[in-house]
Protein backbone atom coordinates (compact mmCIF):
# COMPACT_ATOMS: atom_id res chain seq x y z
CA UNK A 1 0.00 0.00 0.00
CA UNK A 2 1.42 3.62 -0.98
CA UNK A 3 0.67 6.32 1.26
CA UNK A 4 0.30 9.68 -0.89
CA UNK A 5 1.73 13.01 -0.03
CA UNK A 6 -1.81 14.37 1.20
CA UNK A 7 -1.62 11.52 3.61
CA UNK A 8 1.47 12.24 5.35
CA UNK A 9 0.71 15.76 5.54
CA UNK A 10 -2.45 14.91 7.36
CA UNK A 11 -0.81 12.40 9.83
CA UNK A 12 1.74 14.62 10.37
CA UNK A 13 -0.93 17.49 11.41
CA UNK A 14 -2.49 15.09 13.67
CA UNK A 15 1.21 14.39 15.28
CA UNK A 16 1.38 17.86 15.61
CA UNK A 17 5.04 17.70 13.55
CA UNK A 18 6.04 20.19 11.03
CA UNK A 19 8.03 18.49 8.22
CA UNK A 20 10.50 20.08 5.37
CA UNK A 21 9.35 19.38 1.93
CA UNK A 22 12.83 17.25 1.30
CA UNK A 23 11.44 14.97 4.71
CA UNK A 24 7.62 14.10 2.74
CA UNK A 25 9.02 12.06 -0.03
CA UNK A 26 10.96 10.51 2.74
CA UNK A 27 8.51 9.80 4.83
CA UNK A 28 6.40 8.59 1.84
CA UNK A 29 8.41 6.14 1.22
CA UNK A 30 9.35 4.05 4.09
CA UNK A 31 5.78 4.57 6.07
CA UNK A 32 4.40 2.97 2.72
CA UNK A 33 7.28 0.25 3.44
CA UNK A 34 5.82 0.03 7.18
CA UNK A 35 2.25 -0.50 6.69
CA UNK A 36 2.96 -3.35 4.44
CA UNK A 37 4.97 -4.90 6.37
CA UNK A 38 1.98 -4.46 9.31
CA UNK A 39 0.04 -5.63 6.61
CA UNK A 40 0.76 -9.39 6.90
CA UNK A 41 -0.77 -9.40 10.78
CA UNK A 42 -3.79 -9.39 8.67
CA UNK A 43 -3.48 -13.09 7.56
CA UNK A 44 -3.19 -14.11 11.31
CA UNK A 45 -6.53 -16.12 12.48
CA UNK A 46 -7.67 -14.16 15.51
CA UNK A 47 -11.20 -14.84 15.83
CA UNK A 48 -12.04 -15.35 19.46
CA UNK A 49 -8.89 -14.27 20.46
CA UNK A 50 -8.65 -11.02 23.02
CA UNK A 51 -6.82 -8.18 22.59
CA UNK A 52 -3.95 -8.30 24.81
CA UNK A 53 -3.25 -4.78 26.29
CA UNK A 54 -0.95 -5.86 29.50
CA UNK A 55 1.81 -7.81 29.56
CA UNK A 56 1.56 -9.52 32.73
CA UNK A 57 -2.23 -11.40 32.44
CA UNK A 58 -4.08 -11.00 35.50
CA UNK A 59 -2.85 -8.48 36.98
CA UNK A 60 -5.49 -5.37 37.42
CA UNK A 61 -4.20 -2.06 37.10
CA UNK A 62 -3.33 -0.42 41.33
CA UNK A 63 -5.32 1.99 42.42
CA UNK A 64 -4.28 4.18 45.15
CA UNK A 65 -6.05 6.78 48.17
CA UNK A 66 -6.60 10.00 45.72
CA UNK A 67 -4.57 11.94 48.45
CA UNK A 68 -1.54 14.57 48.22
CA UNK A 69 1.58 12.97 48.38
CA UNK A 70 3.99 15.36 46.24
CA UNK A 71 4.84 19.03 47.88
CA UNK A 72 4.97 22.08 45.58
CA UNK A 73 8.15 22.11 43.89
CA UNK A 74 7.04 24.46 40.77
CA UNK A 75 10.17 26.51 40.95
CA UNK A 76 12.23 23.78 40.79
CA UNK A 77 10.42 21.84 38.11
CA UNK A 78 10.02 25.32 35.62
CA UNK A 79 13.53 25.72 35.73
CA UNK A 80 13.15 23.56 32.54
CA UNK A 81 10.40 25.68 30.88
CA UNK A 82 11.18 27.51 27.69
CA UNK A 83 9.29 30.90 29.06
CA UNK A 84 7.85 31.11 32.62
CA UNK A 85 6.46 34.57 34.08
CA UNK A 86 4.89 34.82 37.90
CA UNK A 87 4.90 30.95 37.90
CA UNK A 88 3.17 30.52 34.43
CA UNK A 89 4.30 28.77 31.30
CA UNK A 90 4.11 31.48 28.55
CA UNK A 91 2.84 30.61 25.09
CA UNK A 92 2.18 33.08 22.00
CA UNK A 93 -1.28 34.44 22.22
CA UNK A 94 -4.14 31.78 21.95
CA UNK A 95 -7.65 34.07 22.17
CA UNK A 96 -7.30 37.41 20.24
CA UNK B 1 42.31 -2.37 37.56
CA UNK B 2 39.27 -2.25 34.67
CA UNK B 3 39.41 -5.56 33.58
CA UNK B 4 37.53 -6.92 37.17
CA UNK B 5 34.40 -7.95 37.34
CA UNK B 6 31.94 -6.25 39.68
CA UNK B 7 32.51 -9.45 41.52
CA UNK B 8 36.58 -9.26 41.49
CA UNK B 9 36.26 -5.73 42.38
CA UNK B 10 34.01 -6.17 45.20
CA UNK B 11 36.64 -8.68 46.49
CA UNK B 12 39.69 -6.26 46.12
CA UNK B 13 37.67 -3.04 47.42
CA UNK B 14 37.61 -5.28 50.58
CA UNK B 15 40.89 -6.44 50.31
CA UNK B 16 42.46 -2.79 50.11
CA UNK B 17 44.37 -3.58 46.97
CA UNK B 18 42.66 -0.01 46.00
CA UNK B 19 40.60 2.58 46.98
CA UNK B 20 36.61 3.54 45.16
CA UNK B 21 38.30 6.89 44.81
CA UNK B 22 41.49 5.36 42.54
CA UNK B 23 39.25 3.01 40.80
CA UNK B 24 37.25 5.87 40.02
CA UNK B 25 39.88 8.10 38.96
CA UNK B 26 40.78 5.58 36.68
CA UNK B 27 38.12 4.85 35.12
CA UNK B 28 37.15 8.61 34.09
CA UNK B 29 41.00 8.72 32.63
CA UNK B 30 39.90 5.28 30.31
CA UNK B 31 36.27 7.03 29.68
CA UNK B 32 38.14 10.06 28.80
CA UNK B 33 40.92 8.57 26.75
CA UNK B 34 37.67 6.51 24.92
CA UNK B 35 35.32 9.15 24.21
CA UNK B 36 36.97 10.35 20.78
CA UNK B 37 36.59 6.65 19.89
CA UNK B 38 33.53 5.21 21.23
CA UNK B 39 31.80 8.22 21.68
CA UNK B 40 30.07 5.82 24.62
CA UNK B 41 29.06 8.73 26.78
CA UNK B 42 26.73 11.63 27.19
CA UNK B 43 27.62 13.31 29.83
CA UNK B 44 30.69 12.29 32.20
CA UNK B 45 29.64 13.13 36.05
CA UNK B 46 33.10 13.48 37.48
CA UNK B 47 32.93 15.87 40.35
CA UNK B 48 29.85 13.84 41.21
CA UNK B 49 31.45 10.43 41.05
CA UNK B 50 34.03 11.35 43.09
CA UNK B 51 32.18 12.94 45.80
CA UNK B 52 30.32 9.19 45.63
CA UNK B 53 34.04 7.81 45.56
CA UNK B 54 34.94 9.34 48.94
CA UNK B 55 31.49 8.55 51.02
CA UNK B 56 32.28 5.02 49.71
CA UNK B 57 35.91 5.05 51.10
CA UNK B 58 34.24 6.34 54.23
CA UNK B 59 31.57 3.74 54.33
CA UNK B 60 33.93 0.96 53.99
CA UNK B 61 36.29 1.93 56.58
CA UNK B 62 34.06 2.52 59.06
CA UNK B 63 32.50 -1.25 58.22
CA UNK B 64 29.08 0.48 57.04
CA UNK B 65 29.42 -0.58 53.23
CA UNK B 66 26.83 -3.19 51.86
CA UNK B 67 27.67 -5.53 48.88
CA UNK B 68 27.47 -2.76 46.35
CA UNK B 69 29.14 0.10 48.40
CA UNK B 70 31.82 1.60 45.95
CA UNK B 71 30.98 0.03 42.47
CA UNK B 72 31.24 2.26 39.73
CA UNK B 73 28.52 2.29 36.90
CA UNK B 74 27.36 4.50 34.21
CA UNK B 75 23.45 4.98 33.96
CA UNK B 76 21.40 5.00 29.88
CA UNK B 77 21.25 8.55 29.62
CA UNK B 78 17.16 7.63 29.68
CA UNK B 79 16.88 7.48 32.97
CA UNK B 80 16.41 10.66 35.35
CA UNK B 81 19.00 12.01 37.15
CA UNK B 82 18.61 14.88 39.71
CA UNK B 83 20.61 17.60 38.94
CA UNK B 84 22.46 16.29 35.72
CA UNK B 85 21.34 16.57 32.25
CA UNK B 86 19.14 13.84 30.80
CA UNK B 87 18.73 13.85 27.19
CA UNK B 88 17.50 10.39 25.77
CA UNK B 89 19.92 11.32 23.12
CA UNK B 90 17.58 13.66 21.44
CA UNK B 91 17.70 17.17 20.81
CA UNK B 92 14.49 17.72 22.02
CA UNK B 93 16.07 16.98 25.36
CA UNK B 94 19.54 18.47 25.07
CA UNK B 95 19.05 21.26 27.71
CA UNK B 96 16.57 19.19 30.44
CA UNK B 97 18.55 18.57 33.58
CA UNK B 98 15.81 16.51 35.76
CA UNK B 99 14.29 17.69 38.87
CA UNK B 100 14.57 13.47 40.17
CA UNK B 101 15.88 10.89 40.15
CA UNK B 102 14.63 7.64 38.21
CA UNK B 103 13.70 4.89 41.15
CA UNK B 104 16.15 2.84 39.56
CA UNK B 105 18.84 5.31 40.03
CA UNK B 106 17.71 6.41 43.62
CA UNK B 107 17.97 2.70 45.00
CA UNK B 108 21.58 1.82 43.09
CA UNK B 109 22.97 5.41 44.54
CA UNK B 110 21.82 4.25 48.07
CA UNK B 111 23.09 0.99 47.57
CA UNK B 112 26.31 3.12 47.68
CA UNK B 113 27.08 2.29 43.65
CA UNK B 114 29.46 5.63 42.15
CA UNK B 115 27.79 7.01 38.95
CA UNK B 116 30.19 7.60 36.65
CA UNK B 117 27.86 9.12 33.96
CA UNK B 118 25.18 8.66 31.51
CA UNK B 119 25.50 6.78 28.62
CA UNK B 120 24.98 7.77 24.50
CA UNK B 121 21.82 5.78 23.14
CA UNK B 122 19.64 5.81 20.10
CA UNK B 123 16.80 8.51 20.66
CA UNK B 124 14.35 7.89 22.98
CA UNK B 125 15.70 4.12 22.74
CA UNK B 126 14.13 4.12 19.38
CA UNK B 127 16.85 2.30 17.17
CA UNK B 128 19.10 -0.80 16.56
CA UNK B 129 22.47 0.77 15.90
CA UNK B 130 22.83 4.29 18.17
CA UNK B 131 22.95 5.99 14.97
CA UNK B 132 19.83 7.58 15.80
CA UNK B 133 21.39 9.60 19.00
CA UNK B 134 21.38 13.33 18.69
CA UNK B 135 24.83 13.15 19.90
CA UNK B 136 25.76 11.28 16.69
CA UNK B 137 26.49 7.21 16.69
CA UNK B 138 28.56 4.90 18.94
CA UNK B 139 31.17 2.86 17.80
CA UNK B 140 31.68 -0.90 18.42
CA UNK B 141 34.66 -1.58 20.66
CA UNK B 142 35.68 -4.82 18.79
CA UNK B 143 35.69 -2.35 15.61
CA UNK B 144 35.28 0.93 15.13
CA UNK B 145 33.35 0.99 12.25
CA UNK B 146 31.07 -1.01 13.28
CA UNK B 147 27.81 -0.36 15.06
CA UNK B 148 27.35 -1.42 18.92
CA UNK B 149 23.89 -2.71 18.17
CA UNK B 150 20.81 -0.21 20.46
CA UNK B 151 19.46 1.12 21.97
CA UNK B 152 21.73 0.94 24.47
CA UNK B 153 24.67 1.04 22.63
CA UNK B 154 26.82 3.23 24.84
CA UNK B 155 26.13 1.32 27.75
CA UNK B 156 26.73 -1.70 25.87
CA UNK B 157 30.29 -0.43 23.92
CA UNK B 158 31.22 0.96 27.64
CA UNK B 159 30.84 -2.33 29.08
CA UNK B 160 32.68 -4.11 26.32
CA UNK B 161 35.59 -1.62 26.13
CA UNK B 162 35.64 -1.56 30.43
CA UNK B 163 35.28 1.75 30.78
CA UNK B 164 33.08 0.96 32.96
CA UNK B 165 32.41 -2.33 34.94
CA UNK B 166 28.28 -2.33 34.26
CA UNK B 167 25.91 -0.34 32.96
CA UNK B 168 22.26 0.37 33.28
CA UNK B 169 19.94 -0.06 30.25
CA UNK B 170 16.06 -0.30 28.73
CA UNK B 171 14.93 -3.01 26.26
CA UNK B 172 11.93 -2.44 24.38
CA UNK B 173 12.34 -5.09 21.70
CA UNK B 174 15.56 -5.62 22.35
CA UNK B 175 17.43 -2.66 22.76
CA UNK B 176 19.21 -4.67 26.01
CA UNK B 177 20.21 -7.87 24.38
CA UNK B 178 21.03 -6.73 20.66
CA UNK B 179 23.75 -4.89 21.76
CA UNK B 180 24.97 -6.82 24.37
CA UNK B 181 24.96 -9.12 21.29
CA UNK B 182 26.60 -7.05 18.57
CA UNK B 183 29.50 -5.75 21.61
CA UNK B 184 30.09 -9.32 23.17
CA UNK B 185 29.06 -8.68 26.59
CA UNK B 186 25.88 -10.26 28.86
CA UNK B 187 22.87 -8.50 28.67
CA UNK B 188 19.56 -9.37 31.07
CA UNK B 189 15.67 -7.78 30.28
CA UNK B 190 13.74 -8.41 33.21
CA UNK B 191 9.98 -9.71 33.31
CA UNK B 192 8.19 -6.90 32.60
CA UNK B 193 7.16 -5.07 36.01
CA UNK B 194 10.28 -6.06 37.43
CA UNK B 195 12.16 -3.30 37.39
CA UNK B 196 10.68 0.43 37.95
CA UNK B 197 10.05 2.13 35.00
CA UNK B 198 9.50 5.42 37.45
CA UNK B 199 12.08 8.21 35.66
CA UNK B 200 12.76 5.97 33.01
CA UNK B 201 11.60 8.06 29.54
CA UNK B 202 8.80 6.20 27.98
CA UNK B 203 9.01 4.85 24.69
CA UNK B 204 6.32 2.20 24.69
CA UNK B 205 4.85 1.52 28.31
CA UNK B 206 3.27 -1.53 27.82
CA UNK B 207 6.74 -2.78 26.46
CA UNK B 208 9.47 -0.79 28.45
CA UNK B 209 11.88 -2.69 30.90
CA UNK B 210 15.03 -1.38 32.66
CA UNK B 211 17.93 -3.99 32.85
CA UNK B 212 21.42 -4.10 33.02
CA UNK B 213 24.87 -5.05 30.61
CA UNK B 214 27.62 -5.98 32.50
CA UNK B 215 30.47 -8.48 32.30
CA UNK B 216 28.64 -11.66 33.32
CA UNK B 217 25.58 -13.13 34.59
CA UNK B 218 26.84 -12.99 38.70
CA UNK B 219 27.24 -9.22 37.83
CA UNK B 220 23.79 -8.62 36.83
CA UNK B 221 23.07 -10.93 39.49
CA UNK B 222 24.98 -9.01 42.18
CA UNK B 223 23.17 -5.70 40.74
CA UNK B 224 19.57 -6.65 39.64
CA UNK B 225 18.91 -7.58 43.02
CA UNK B 226 19.67 -3.75 44.20
CA UNK B 227 17.80 -2.34 40.91
CA UNK B 228 14.65 -4.62 41.06
CA UNK B 229 11.15 -4.43 43.18
CA UNK B 230 8.01 -2.91 43.97
CA UNK B 231 7.85 1.05 43.48
CA UNK B 232 4.32 2.08 44.36
CA UNK B 233 5.06 5.31 41.64
CA UNK B 234 5.18 2.67 38.81
CA UNK B 235 1.71 1.90 38.17
CA UNK B 236 2.55 -1.50 36.46
CA UNK B 237 5.18 -2.30 38.69
CA UNK B 238 4.78 -6.02 40.50
CA UNK B 239 4.56 -6.69 44.09
CA UNK B 240 6.30 -9.61 44.05
CA UNK B 241 9.53 -10.01 46.75
CA UNK B 242 12.74 -9.91 44.87
CA UNK B 243 14.44 -13.58 45.20
CA UNK B 244 18.22 -13.70 46.26
CA UNK B 245 19.42 -13.49 42.59
CA UNK B 246 23.41 -14.03 43.64
CA UNK B 247 22.44 -17.33 46.18
CA UNK B 248 20.63 -19.34 43.26
CA UNK B 249 23.72 -18.53 41.05
CA UNK B 250 25.52 -22.00 41.14
CA UNK B 251 22.33 -24.44 41.24
CA UNK B 252 22.91 -27.70 39.68
CA UNK B 253 21.69 -28.13 35.89
CA UNK B 254 20.93 -31.62 35.57
CA UNK B 255 17.48 -31.97 34.30
CA UNK B 256 17.32 -28.91 32.77
CA UNK B 257 14.69 -28.46 29.88
CA UNK B 258 15.69 -26.33 27.52
CA UNK B 259 13.61 -25.63 24.43
CA UNK B 260 14.44 -24.63 20.95
CA UNK B 261 12.05 -22.31 18.64
CA UNK B 262 11.46 -24.43 15.56
CA UNK B 263 10.92 -21.05 13.77
CA UNK B 264 14.22 -19.49 14.84
CA UNK B 265 16.48 -22.35 13.28
CA UNK B 266 14.38 -22.61 10.28
CA UNK B 267 15.50 -20.27 8.29
CA UNK B 268 17.61 -16.43 8.03
CA UNK B 269 19.69 -17.77 10.62
CA UNK B 270 23.27 -17.08 9.85
CA UNK B 271 25.37 -20.89 9.60
CA UNK B 272 27.86 -19.30 11.57
CA UNK B 273 25.68 -18.08 14.06
CA UNK B 274 23.89 -21.39 14.08
CA UNK B 275 27.27 -23.27 14.76
CA UNK B 276 28.19 -21.18 17.84
CA UNK B 277 24.55 -22.13 19.55
CA UNK B 278 25.00 -25.49 18.61
CA UNK B 279 27.95 -25.47 20.17
CA UNK B 280 26.88 -23.92 23.89
CA UNK B 281 23.65 -26.55 23.75
CA UNK B 282 26.35 -28.89 24.06
CA UNK B 283 27.62 -27.71 26.81
CA UNK B 284 24.63 -27.36 28.44
CA UNK B 285 23.74 -31.30 27.34
CA UNK B 286 27.06 -32.12 29.53
CA UNK B 287 26.01 -30.12 32.63
CA UNK B 288 22.85 -32.38 32.17
CA UNK B 289 20.29 -30.40 30.72
CA UNK B 290 18.13 -31.74 28.04
CA UNK B 291 17.23 -30.38 24.53
CA UNK B 292 13.52 -30.31 23.33
CA UNK B 293 12.20 -28.73 19.96
CA UNK B 294 9.05 -26.31 20.56
CA UNK B 295 7.33 -24.48 17.95
CA UNK B 296 6.06 -20.99 18.61
CA UNK B 297 3.98 -20.92 15.65
CA UNK B 298 2.65 -17.12 15.80
CA UNK B 299 6.01 -15.93 16.95
CA UNK B 300 7.31 -14.91 13.39
CA UNK B 301 4.40 -12.19 13.49
CA UNK B 302 6.48 -10.29 15.88
CA UNK B 303 7.60 -7.87 14.55
CA UNK B 304 4.74 -6.69 12.69
CA UNK B 305 2.89 -6.73 16.01
CA UNK B 306 5.57 -4.71 17.35
CA UNK B 307 6.09 -2.52 14.87
CA UNK B 308 2.09 -1.22 15.48
CA UNK B 309 1.75 -1.91 19.55
CA UNK B 310 5.09 0.16 20.09
CA UNK B 311 4.48 3.37 17.42
CA UNK B 312 0.87 3.55 19.29
CA UNK B 313 2.50 3.80 22.42
CA UNK B 314 5.57 5.90 21.75
CA UNK B 315 2.99 8.49 19.65
CA UNK B 316 0.71 8.88 22.82
CA UNK B 317 3.73 8.98 25.16
CA UNK B 318 5.64 11.52 23.34
CA UNK B 319 2.50 14.03 23.19
CA UNK B 320 4.34 15.33 26.34
CA UNK B 321 7.11 17.09 24.45
CA UNK B 322 5.23 19.83 23.49
CA UNK B 323 7.91 22.53 23.63
CA UNK B 324 5.95 24.35 26.72
CA UNK B 325 6.96 23.07 30.07
CA UNK B 326 10.13 21.99 29.05
CA UNK B 327 12.45 20.63 25.79
CA UNK B 328 13.21 22.09 22.80
CA UNK B 329 11.31 25.06 21.85
CA UNK B 330 11.49 26.71 18.22
CA UNK B 331 12.19 30.37 17.84
CA UNK B 332 9.63 33.20 17.48
CA UNK B 333 6.85 30.60 16.84
CA UNK B 334 3.58 32.38 15.30
CA UNK B 335 1.18 30.70 16.75
CA UNK B 336 0.58 28.13 19.55
CA UNK B 337 -0.14 25.31 16.64
CA UNK B 338 3.14 26.98 15.18
CA UNK B 339 4.84 26.03 18.44
CA UNK B 340 4.03 22.79 18.65
CA UNK B 341 4.54 21.76 15.14
CA UNK B 342 8.06 23.30 14.81
CA UNK B 343 9.23 22.63 18.27
CA UNK B 344 8.46 18.59 17.82
CA UNK B 345 9.94 19.12 14.09
CA UNK B 346 13.12 20.20 14.93
CA UNK B 347 13.39 18.61 18.48
CA UNK B 348 13.52 15.02 17.04
CA UNK B 349 15.21 13.49 14.94
CA UNK B 350 14.06 11.51 11.64
CA UNK B 351 13.41 8.00 13.33
CA UNK B 352 11.65 9.17 16.04
CA UNK B 353 9.35 11.57 14.01
CA UNK B 354 9.10 8.12 11.20
CA UNK B 355 7.40 5.82 14.36
CA UNK B 356 5.39 8.78 16.04
CA UNK B 357 4.05 8.78 12.51
CA UNK B 358 3.01 5.50 11.89
CA UNK B 359 1.72 5.41 15.77
CA UNK B 360 -0.67 8.52 14.78
CA UNK B 361 -1.44 6.48 11.34
CA UNK B 362 -2.33 2.79 13.26
CA UNK B 363 -4.19 4.64 15.64
CA UNK B 364 -6.62 7.04 13.70
CA UNK B 365 -10.35 6.70 13.14
CA UNK B 366 -11.02 4.00 11.04
CA UNK B 367 -7.68 2.29 11.04
CA UNK B 368 -7.75 1.47 14.75
CA UNK B 369 -9.82 -2.06 14.61
CA UNK B 370 -7.71 -2.99 11.45
CA UNK B 371 -3.97 -2.16 12.97
CA UNK B 372 -4.34 -1.80 16.88
CA UNK B 373 -6.61 -4.69 17.90
CA UNK B 374 -5.47 -6.96 15.32
CA UNK B 375 -1.94 -6.18 16.62
CA UNK B 376 -3.44 -6.52 19.92
CA UNK B 377 -4.49 -9.63 19.29
CA UNK B 378 -1.83 -11.05 17.67
CA UNK B 379 0.18 -10.08 20.67
CA UNK B 380 -2.24 -12.61 23.07
CA UNK B 381 -1.73 -15.33 20.41
CA UNK B 382 2.31 -14.71 21.33
CA UNK B 383 1.72 -14.82 24.62
CA UNK B 384 -0.04 -18.32 24.96
CA UNK B 385 2.88 -19.51 22.54
CA UNK B 386 5.00 -18.50 25.20
CA UNK B 387 3.12 -19.74 28.03
CA UNK B 388 2.46 -23.51 26.42
CA UNK B 389 6.20 -23.46 25.64
CA UNK B 390 7.09 -22.97 29.38
CA UNK B 391 4.71 -25.65 30.35
CA UNK B 392 7.13 -27.87 28.49
CA UNK B 393 10.51 -26.27 28.99
CA UNK B 394 12.05 -24.27 31.62
CA UNK B 395 13.92 -22.27 29.59
CA UNK B 396 14.54 -21.30 25.39
CA UNK B 397 17.41 -21.01 24.00
CA UNK B 398 18.32 -19.24 20.60
CA UNK B 399 20.43 -16.71 19.08
CA UNK B 400 20.14 -13.30 19.93
CA UNK B 401 20.81 -11.50 16.29
CA UNK B 402 20.37 -12.62 13.20
CA UNK B 403 24.34 -11.68 12.68
CA UNK B 404 27.48 -9.95 14.00
CA UNK B 405 27.97 -5.85 14.16
CA UNK B 406 27.32 -4.75 10.61
CA UNK B 407 28.99 -1.11 9.70
CA UNK B 408 27.58 2.16 10.40
CA UNK B 409 25.48 3.38 7.52
CA UNK B 410 24.93 -0.08 6.17
CA UNK B 411 21.33 0.26 6.92
CA UNK B 412 20.72 3.71 8.15
CA UNK B 413 18.26 4.50 4.74
CA UNK B 414 15.95 1.03 5.29
CA UNK B 415 14.15 1.26 8.44
CA UNK B 416 12.47 -2.50 7.75
CA UNK B 417 16.23 -4.01 7.29
CA UNK B 418 17.16 -2.31 10.32
CA UNK B 419 13.90 -3.21 12.26
CA UNK B 420 14.62 -7.10 11.62
CA UNK B 421 17.74 -7.15 13.86
CA UNK B 422 15.23 -7.41 16.36
CA UNK B 423 13.50 -10.44 14.95
CA UNK B 424 14.41 -12.66 18.13
CA UNK B 425 13.80 -10.37 20.48
CA UNK B 426 10.64 -8.46 20.28
CA UNK B 427 8.96 -11.78 21.28
CA UNK B 428 9.91 -11.88 24.99
CA UNK B 429 8.64 -7.92 25.20
CA UNK B 430 5.46 -8.41 23.70
CA UNK B 431 5.20 -11.30 26.54
CA UNK B 432 6.58 -9.57 28.85
CA UNK B 433 8.81 -12.75 29.80
CA UNK B 434 12.63 -12.01 30.94
CA UNK B 435 15.44 -12.69 28.75
CA UNK B 436 19.58 -12.44 28.72
CA UNK B 437 22.10 -12.97 26.27
CA UNK B 438 25.13 -13.71 26.89
CA UNK B 439 28.37 -13.88 24.73
CA UNK B 440 28.81 -17.71 23.05
CA UNK B 441 31.93 -17.05 20.33
CA UNK B 442 33.36 -15.32 17.41
CA UNK B 443 32.12 -14.88 13.90
CA UNK B 444 35.23 -12.96 11.89
CA UNK B 445 36.75 -12.15 14.88
CA UNK B 446 33.29 -10.50 15.85
CA UNK B 447 31.06 -11.28 19.06
CA UNK B 448 28.23 -13.53 18.70
CA UNK B 449 25.08 -13.42 21.80
CA UNK B 450 23.17 -16.32 22.82
CA UNK B 451 19.76 -15.31 24.21
CA UNK B 452 17.69 -17.38 27.16
CA UNK B 453 14.75 -16.55 27.42
CA UNK B 454 12.34 -17.55 30.79
CA UNK B 455 8.71 -17.44 32.11
CA UNK B 456 7.49 -14.79 33.84
CA UNK B 457 10.00 -13.60 37.27
CA UNK B 458 12.20 -16.64 36.34
CA UNK B 459 15.43 -13.94 35.94
CA UNK B 460 17.08 -16.13 39.45
CA UNK B 461 16.67 -19.21 36.62
CA UNK B 462 18.04 -17.45 33.36
CA UNK B 463 20.99 -15.97 35.85
CA UNK B 464 21.85 -19.49 37.09
CA UNK B 465 21.70 -20.74 33.33
CA UNK B 466 23.99 -17.85 32.18
CA UNK B 467 26.62 -18.36 34.94
CA UNK B 468 26.50 -22.38 34.36
CA UNK B 469 27.93 -21.75 30.40
CA UNK B 470 30.40 -18.69 31.94
CA UNK B 471 32.17 -20.87 34.16
CA UNK B 472 32.88 -23.51 31.68
CA UNK B 473 33.90 -20.55 28.87
CA UNK B 474 35.56 -17.74 28.95
CA UNK B 475 33.63 -16.09 26.09
CA UNK B 476 32.42 -13.41 28.39
CA UNK B 477 36.24 -12.69 29.53
CA UNK B 478 37.18 -11.34 26.20
CA UNK B 479 37.74 -7.64 25.35
CA UNK B 480 38.62 -5.50 22.33
CA UNK B 481 42.37 -5.42 22.17
CA UNK B 482 41.99 -1.73 21.14
CA UNK B 483 41.19 -1.27 24.57
CA UNK B 484 43.43 -3.61 26.49
CA UNK B 485 45.13 -1.80 29.90
CA UNK B 486 48.20 -1.02 28.12
CA UNK B 487 46.54 0.47 25.28
CA UNK B 488 44.53 2.98 27.45
CA UNK B 489 45.13 4.43 30.06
Amino acid sequence: MSLNRDQINSIAHLARLSLTDAEIPVYQDSLSKIVDLVGQLEAAQTAGIEPMAHPLPGLAQRMRPDVVTEGDQHELYQRNAPQVEAALYLVPKVIE
Amino acid sequence: MHTFTLAELASKLRAKEFSVTELTKSLLGRIEASQSKLNAFVTVTADSALAQARSADMALASGQAGPLTGLPLAHKDIFCTRGIKTTCGSRMLDNFVSPYDATVVEKLNAAGMVTLGKTNMDEFAMGSSNETSYYGPVKNPWDLALVPGGSSGGSAAAVAARVSPIATATDTGGSIRQPASLCGVTGIKPTYGRVSRYGMIAFASSLDQGGLISQSAEDAAMVLGAMAGFDPRDSTSVDTPVPDYVGTLNAPLAGLKIGLIKEFFDKGLDSNVEKLIRDALKVYEKLGATLVEVKLPALPLSVPTYYVVAPAECSSNLARFDGVRYGHRCENPKDLMDLYKRSRGEGFGAEVKRRIMVGTYVLSAGYFDAYYLKAQRVRQLINQDFRRAFDEVDVLIGPTAPDVAFAIGAKASDPIQMYLNDIYTIGANLAGVPAISIPCGFVRGLPVGMQIAGPHFAEGKLLNVAHAYQKETDWHRQMPAAFKPEKLS
